[in-house]
C-alpha cells in the first residue's frame, strides 16, 4: 500500500515537473497572474477526525472544482510528520499556494523556511501557527476562537440581564491544551465577568467528546444541584450533557439552559428540539474565502494577514429554519 | 486478633481496597451527599450509582484482559474492537427501515458480537499459531481496527434514534442500571467458568509455564485462542455499552485508551504482567478504584490541566503500597517493632 502510493506521488511529481518545464517557473507573483485553470493548489488536511472537519474537506474540495483551480490533496492522518512531508512534496512538485491546517502550532519553522526559499506562498486555514516570524505565511483563515466564547457569553448576559441571584454556570471545556478550548473559556469568561451574579461553579475538561460531557455532567449535577445553566465548548459535549440532563430527571434547555459552539447538524436538530438555547456557529465552510485569497496572491495582490471566516450564531427559531439546509 | 489483622494487612488486594475507600471518602468530604442513592423517576440515582454504571465498560473489558494476562498475553486491541462493533451495530441500525425495533437492534448487537468474535479469533491465531508476541500481535489490530471502524462510520459521528438500542446504555432493570447488570453477568460467567472447571489452572499453568504445560497435556493453543477471543468479545459488550450510552458512534473516541485503563485496573487488582495467577476480584477493585479516580477529579474540582497529574499520583502510590519490596519492608519494620517491643518488656 505504501509503495503504491510512493509510485502514484512520484508519477504526480514527474507529472508536475514536465509541466514545469514548458512553463519554466513556480511562484506566481514573478509571472504575473496566470489563468485560474493553469493554477495548482496543495491543500495538506489535518485528517477526518470529526464531522466537523470532513464537511470542512467536502467544502474545500467542492470550492476548487467550482473555480477551476487543480487541488492537489493530502490527509495526514492527524500527524504532523506527514503533513510535513506533505508540504515538502507540494514544494518539490513547486504548486503556486500551499494551504494547509497545521495539527498542532509548533514545529513549522523549517519546513516553512523551504516554501519561502521556494517562493511558493502558505495560507493557513482553520488553525494557527506558533512562530515568530509572520513572514512565513501570508495569510491566516480561520475562526476567531475568543470571538466564540464572546458572542456565547453575550448570550448568557442577555439571558440573565435581570437576574438578581446569583447564577450558577458549569462549563465543559474541550481538550486541555487546545486553542479553542483556551481561546473559548478566555472570550466567555471575559465577557461574562460584567455581571457578577453569573458564576462559573465549576469547569471540567469533557474531551470535545459526548461521553466526556455526558459523565463530566453526571457528577457536576450531584455536586451542584443549583446549576442552571451549562456552557460546553462544543455540540458534541452539549449533547452529552442533555443525556445526564435527561438521566437526572430535568429538562435540558428548560430546567438547565445550554450553549454551546460549532452548530454541526446534531446540535443544530437538538437547538430546533428546544433542548439546547443557543449555538454559536463555528463554520468548517472555509473553501469560497480560501478560493477569493489565492485569487488575490495570483493577481500580485497581498491578501490580509488574518481573516475571519464568516459565521453567525443560532437560536432555537433559527436552528428550525436553518436545519433544513444543513450540510454537515 | 492481631494474627488476623496482619492477616489482612498481608492480603493482596488490602491496599487497593483501602485506596478505595479513600478515595469514596475524599468525595463524601468534597461533597456530602455523595453516598446518598435516591430513586428518580423509577430507578436509582446517586454517585455510586453512577460510578458503577460508567465503570462498568472498564470492568468489563478489564475481566477479559485478566484472562490473557494470565497467560503472559496481552490485548492493546480492545478499545479498536470497541469501536469496531459500536460503528457496526449503529451502521446496521441506521441502515434498517424501523430503527427503533426490537429485531433491528437484535441483529445489530448479534452482528457486532460475531465480528469480534472473528477479531478475537485473529489475535488469537497470530499469538498462539504464528507466535508472534502478543503486545505486537495486538498492536495490528489496535491501529488498524480504529481504521475500519472509520470506514464504518465514513468518518463521521452517528447518532442513531433507537429507543431498544439506547436502552443498553443508560436502561434499567428493577431500578438497577443495564449495563451494571451486563458487567455482573459477564464478571460472574468469567468467574464460574474459570473456578469451578479446571479451565483457570490451565490458563495459569500456559502462563507460567507454555512449555512445561504443553507436555503434561494442556492444549496450549487452543486455550489461548478461546481466551483472546473472550477478551474480544468482552471489548465488543463494552462498546455497545458505550456507545449506547451517547446514542451515537463516534469510531475517533469510542474506547479510546481503555486498553490502558483495562490493563491498569488488572495490576492494580493484583494480577501480574508476568502472567499466571491471576485475581478477577482484584480487577473488579481496580475497576472502581480507576472509575471512583475519574470521579473524584470532577467532584473535588481538580483543574483538568493538573487531572493527569493527580491520577498518575494515585496509581503510582497504589503500585508502591503493593510492590513486594513495600511488603517486605513493611513486615520488617514490624518486625524489629514486636523485637523493641520484647526487649522493653525484658528491660522493665
Amino acid at each position: 500500500m505504501k509503495k503504491l502510493i510512493g509510485l502514484a506521488a512520484a508519477g504526480a511529481m514527474l507529472v508536475a515537473l514536465a509541466g514545469c518545464a514548458s512553463e519554466g517557473g513556480g511562484a506566481a507573483a514573478e509571472s504575473g497572474p496566470k489563468p485560474l485553470d493553469e493554477l495548482v493548489v496543495g491543500f495538506a488536511q489535518v485528517g477526518a477526525e470529526s464531522g466537523w472537519r470532513t464537511a470542512n474537506t467536502k467544502d474545500i474540495q467542492a470550492a476548487f472544482e467550482e473555480a477551476g483551480i487543480e487541488l492537489k490533496f493530502s490527509d495526514a492522518q492527524q500527524k504532523q510528520e506527514n503533513q510535513i512531508k506533505a508540504i515538502r512534496s507540494y514544494i518539490q512538485q513547486q504548486v503556486d499556494v500551499i494551504a494547509f491546517s497545521p495539527v498542532v502550532e509548533t514545529g513549522w519553522d523549517a519546513v516553512l523556511n523551504e516554501a519561502k526559499a521556494a517562493g511558493i506562498p502558505v495560507v493557513l486555514t482553520d488553525r494557527a501557527v506558533d512562530s515568530k516570524d509572520e513572514s512565513l505565511y501570508v495569510s491566516f483563515l480561520g475562526s476567531d476562537f475568543v470571538k466564540e466564547g464572546e458572542k456565547a457569553g453575550q448570550w448568557v448576559l442577555d439571558e440573565y440581564a435581570d437576574a438578581t441571584e446569583p447564577v450558577e454556570i458549569i462549563q465543559l471545556e474541550g481538550t486541555t491544551g487546545a486553542a479553542p478550548a483556551i481561546d473559548r473559556a478566555e472570550g466567555f469568561a471575559e465577557v461574562i465577568s460584567e455581571n457578577p451574579n453569573l458564576e462559573v461553579v465549576a469547569s471540567q475538561t469533557g474531551d470535545f467528546t459526548r461521553a466526556g460531557g455526558k459523565q463530566v455532567t453526571e457528577a457536576l449535577l450531584k455536586s451542584n444541584p443549583g446549576v442552571d445553566l451549562i456552557y460546553a465548548h462544543n455540540d458534541d459535549m452539549g449533547l452529552g450533557a442533555i443525556e445526564a440532563i435527561e438521566a437526572a430527571g430535568l429538562k435540558p434547555g428548560e430546567d438547565i439552559k445550554i450553549v454551546t459552539v460549532d452548530a454541526v447538524k446534531d446540535g443544530m436538530q437538538a437547538l430546533a428540539d428546544g433542548k439546547i438555547n443557543f449555538i454559536v456557529e463555528c463554520s468548517p465552510l472555509l473553501g469560497k474565502q480560501l478560493i477569493e485569497i489565492i485569487k488575490q496572491i495570483n493577481d500580485g495582490e497581498t491578501p490580509q494577514k488574518r481573516i475571519i471566516t464568516e459565521e453567525t450564531t443560532f437560536t432555537q427559531e433559527q436552528a428550525i429554519e436553518a436545519l433544513p439546509d444543513r450540510q454537515y | 486478633m492481631s494474627a488476623l489483622l496482619a492477616r489482612i494487612v498481608a492480603h493482596r488486594l488490602f491496599w487497593p481496597v483501602v485506596m478505595l475507600v479513600v478515595l469514596l471518602v475524599i468525595n463524601l468530604v468534597a461533597f456530602p451527599g455523595f453516598f446518598t442513592i435516591s430513586v428518580r423517576d423509577g430507578h436509582l440515582f446517586g454517585s455510586l450509582i453512577d460510578i458503577l454504571r460508567n465503570g462498568a465498560p472498564t470492568l468489563i473489558i478489564a475481566v477479559g484482559m485478566t484472562l490473557v494476562i494470565a497467560t503472559r498475553g496481552i490485548d492493546l486491541s480492545v478499545g479498536a474492537v470497541a469501536a469496531i462493533s459500536g460503528a457496526v451495530a449503529c451502521s446496521i441500525i441506521l441502515g434498517s427501515p424501523e430503527p427503533g425495533s426490537l429485531a433491528t437492534v437484535a441483529v445489530a448487537v448479534t452482528v457486532a458480537l460475531v465480528i469480534s468474535l472473528v477479531l478475537g479469533v485473529w489475535n488469537g491465531f497470530l499469538v498462539a499459531v504464528i507466535g508472534i508476541q502478543p503486545i505486537i500481535a495486538t498492536l495490528i489490530l489496535m491501529t488498524a481496527g480504529r481504521g475500519v471502524a472509520m470506514l464504518i462510520t465514513e468518518g463521521q459521528i452517528l447518532t442513531v434514534n433507537s429507543p431498544p438500542f439506547k436502552f443498553l446504555g443508560s436502561g434499567f432493570w428493577f431500578g438497577v442500571p443495564i449495563a451494571v447488570i451486563i458487567a455482573a453477568v459477564v464478571f460472574g460467567v468469567a468467574a464460574l467458568v474459570t473456578r469451578r472447571t479446571a479451565l483457570g489452572m490451565f490458563i495459569e499453568s500456559v502462563g507460567i509455564n507454555p512449555e512445561a504445560s504443553r507436555q503434561s497435556g494442556v492444549r496450549a493453543r487452543g486455550l489461548l485462542v478461546v481466551v483472546y477471543t473472550f477478551c474480544a468479545f468482552c471489548a465488543a459488550i463494552a462498546g455497545l455499552i458505550l456507545t449506547a450510552n451517547t446514542a451515537a458512534a463516534d469510531a475517533n473516541n469510542t474506547g479510546l485508551f481503555i486498553e490502558l485503563d483495562a490493563i491498569l485496573a488488572v495490576v492494580i487488582g493484583g494480577t501480574s504482567l508476568a502472567g499466571g495467577r491471576y485475581s478477577l476480584l482484584g480487577t473488579l477493585v481496580g475497576a472502581l478504584v480507576i472509575q471512583t479516580l475519574v470521579t473524584t477529579v470532577y467532584t473535588v474540582g481538580i483543574p483538568p490541566i493538573a487531572t493527569m497529574v493527580f491520577k498518575a499520583a494515585v496509581v503510582t502510590v497504589v503500585c508502591l503500597l503493593q510492590s513486594p519490596t513495600t511488603a517486605e519492608a513493611f513486615s520488617g519494620f514490624r518486625r524489629r517493632l514486636a523485637i523493641r517491643a520484647g526487649k522493653g518488656a525484658a528491660a522493665s
